[in-house]
């Protein structure tokens, strides 16, 4: 009477394995050597951005933080997968999708050192602004690819999730609502093994999150996350059926969040060194890097230059955002409520700019 | 009796709580094993087991809807959301079920159910991490809302939202959660809703506040005090049901009434104590009541808080207008 659903033969995707060898040879992905070190490239740089941050932070220099340390594989390899026109609707930790579709590592910065300035992206970068709210950014997507199809564009929307996301009511209320009007929409499921302190299994019952699918009725996959490649091939081929008007798909990256939650969080509390350990043999830094210099692409020695570079780089950034960041204009907090002002707010802010000249 | 902070106070209620009616659970997001992002919860885990005190998935709406479940079939939850901009997706289940099921079924059902949420703004914190949510939740019939400024009060207070046999919003202040030790009893005590505190008595102005706020305003009467201004300062502590007695009785002392809180002027708390006090203190008021609040506007990143935030030294300035306004 009753079935179960078993996603146990379901393999983890995977083309490079940790050590950075083909052990799917004729799945390796065709991408010209310039976009292999653009990814390459991006994911070190946001890695190496990311532990200054976390300094900054204990130097009292930056305010609370979330990085995406150990989560660059699966980032690189699904913006590498996307093209200008798709839309991106994030969730708080994609720093490398953030920075491959061309935002300044300056404006995400900005936004964590608490300046909305921070949000801005440059023109034509389709990336919506961080998103706090866990896994509402499922029903914005269903949103921006609704307005593509009825608009008969081409776009694809993708959107990133955590573990911890899918147990949210708007995951499961966008999919489904994506499904139902097979709407282009990519869902990327970054499962970085915990929810701040909770762990998958307390999150969900099922033996992965890519098989949520079935129920959408969708097709899913499940991918080593951090293997750039092996996500980047899935997301890849699920953009295309979007694009074709074949419909919503959904992801599973396999990764690991070797960092903090953020700044404001202690995981060893509430995991061992020894996993810590055991998936820093995992990062996806070192299999890419591997991969690359076995294809002739990339060397140590070119990795020392650039990451002088990068970290001189990366440096004065952070103290191009300290010399002004701080520096909000009374005008900024009110102007931006509505199109134009409301005399309610003209009139509240007039009267705090009073006060401010009366203590001056 | 042990001085000790807002949060040991909150943590030091829901143990003598648990420890005292095994009907008493506590759950929420990071709040078993890891005891809460702020550890309010810390240690309750290990010492009542993992049965009754949990870590559930990140589902706010569940999080409030079970609790009604819950409470229904015999238990007295007292589940947890994790910071004040989260509690939106629970609103359906606060909104539509946990406030009117006792209405609904015309008694035979009650939700004796606390919902404790971090609260309020000047911790330079992320989006979503700073609101003022008294609004959401004060306008709905059939929920009681209650907001502590003191380790004493919170522990006194939370231990009655427990007790008490409707649904509890219990907002506490997480700007003060460490801001300073207050001797407090060991033992079990009640604080009952609905009672406001004077703070400060006072014979020129009114100034009704609650939460993180109430020391500020406290600050600043002792510094007008010393141009001779008598600032009466009332502690809120329960904004449903209110202490309707107690402010009107201080105004018609005082004549001038001045709200003190960081949610936003148009609709909201300010609004209602001031209509009322219009309603019942109308002819002992000496000037125009005054609305000190948070703009409307969304609440700034930790670098424009500042100006968005209350600040002792902007009470100050308002209550000299105050003090000087004539009808």
């Amino acid at each position: 009477m009753f079935k179960t659903y078993s996603a146990k033969k379901d393999k983890v995707y995977q083309i490079l394995d940790e050590k950075g060898n083909l052990v799917l040879p004729e799945e390796e992905p065709k991408i010209t050597k310039e976009t292999l070190l653009k990814m390459y490239q991006t994911a070190l740089f946001a890695r190496r951005a990311d532990i200054k941050a976390l300094q900054y932070q204990r130097q009292g220099r930056m305010l609370t933080y979330a990085p995406n340390i150990g989560q660059e594989g699966v980032q690189i390899g699904t913006a590498a997968a996307m093209e200008e026109k798709d839309w991106f609707s994030p969730m708080y930790r994609d720093l490398s999708i953030q920075l491959y579709r061309g935002e300044s590592l300056e404006n995400i910065y900005l936004y964590w050192y608490g300046n909305e300035r921070g949000s801005l992206k440059p023109k034509g970068v389709k990336n919506l602004p961080v998103n706090v709210i866990i896994g509402s950014q499922t029903n914005i997507a269903a949103g921006l690819a609704m307005a593509s199809k009825i608009r008969q564009t081409d776009e694809v929307t993708v959107f990133t999730v955590g573990d911890g996301g899918t147990s949210h009511g708007e995951f499961y209320e966008g999919l489904n609502f994506a499904a139902v009007f097979d709407l282009p929409v990519v869902g990327v499921i970054q499962n970085n093994q915990y929810a701040i302190s909770t762990p998958t299994n307390k999150a969900t019952k099922a033996e992965t999150f890519a098989q949520k699918g079935v129920a959408f009725g969708i097709p899913y996959a499940l991918v080593d996350g951090n293997d750039p490649l092996a996500v980047y091939k899935t997301v890849k081929t699920a953009i295309e059926r979007a694009r074709k008007g074949e419909g919503a798909s959904l992801i599973e990256a396999y990764t690991y969040r070797m960092g903090p939650h953020t700044t404001s969080d202690d995981p060893s509390i509430y995991r061992t060194k020894e996993e810590e350990a055991s998936w820093a043999k995992k990062d996806p830094l070192i299999r890419f890097k591997n991969y690359l210099i076995k294809k002739g692409y990339w060397s140590e020695k070119e990795e020392e230059s650039y990451l002088e570079t990068i970290e001189k780089e990366i440096g004065e950034t952070f103290q191009k955002v300290e010399s002004y960041g701080a520096k909000v204009e009374l005008k900024e907090i009110f102007e931006h409520t509505f199109a134009a002002m409301t005399p309610e707010l003209k009139s509240q802010m007039e009267e705090h700019e009073e006060f401010l000249k009366e203590v001056k | 009796m042990a001085a000790i902070t807002l949060l040991q106070a909150i943590n030091q209620a829901l143990d003598q709580a648990m420890a005292n009616d095994e009907r008493v659970v506590v759950y929420g997001e990071d709040t078993g094993f890891e005891g809460g992002v702020f550890r309010v919860t810390a240690g309750l885990q290990k010492k009542y087991g993992e049965a009754r005190v949990f870590d559930t998935p990140i589902s706010e709406s569940t999080i409030a809807g079970a609790a009604i479940g819950m409470a229904i079939n015999g238990l007295l939850p007292v589940a947890e959301i994790q910071f004040d901009g989260f509690i939106f997706p629970a609103l359906t289940d606060l909104v539509t079920h946990a406030a009117r099921f006792r209405n609904r079924s015309r008694g035979q059902y009650s939700v004796p159910m606390v919902l404790r949420v971090p609260h309020g703004g000047g911790i330079r914190a992320l989006e979503h991490h700073s609101e003022s949510i008294e609004m959401f939740v004060a306008s709905v019939p059939g929920l009681k809302v209650v907001t502590p400024s003191t380790p004493y009060d919170a522990k006194g207070l939370l231990l009655a939202a427990i007790n008490d046999p409707d649904p509890v919003i219990y907002l506490e202040p997480k700007k003060i959660y460490r801001a300073g030790r207050q001797e407090v009893p060991e033992e079990s005590y009640q604080i009952p809703l609905g009672k406001a505190k004077v703070v400060k008595p006072g014979t020129d102005i009114t100034v009704v506040s609650w939460g993180a706020l109430v020391r500020m305003v406290e600050k600043a009467a002792l510094e007008v005090a010393k141009e001779g201004i008598s600032v009466e300062v009332i502690d809120l502590r329960t904004l449903v049901p209110y202490d309707k007695e107690t402010l009107i009785q201080s105004v018609k002392k005082t004549g001038k009434f001045m709200v003190v809180t960081e949610a936003v002027k148009s609709y909201g708390p300010a609004s209602e104590l001031i209509a009322m006090i219009n309603e019942e203190a109308f002819y002992h008021l000496e000037a125009a009541p005054v609305r000190f609040t948070g703009f409307d506007i969304t609440v700034p990143l930790a670098r424009g808080e500042h100006y968005h935030y209350p600040s002792e030294e902007k009470i100050i300035s308002y209550l000299r207008k105050l003090y000087l306004a004539k009808p």
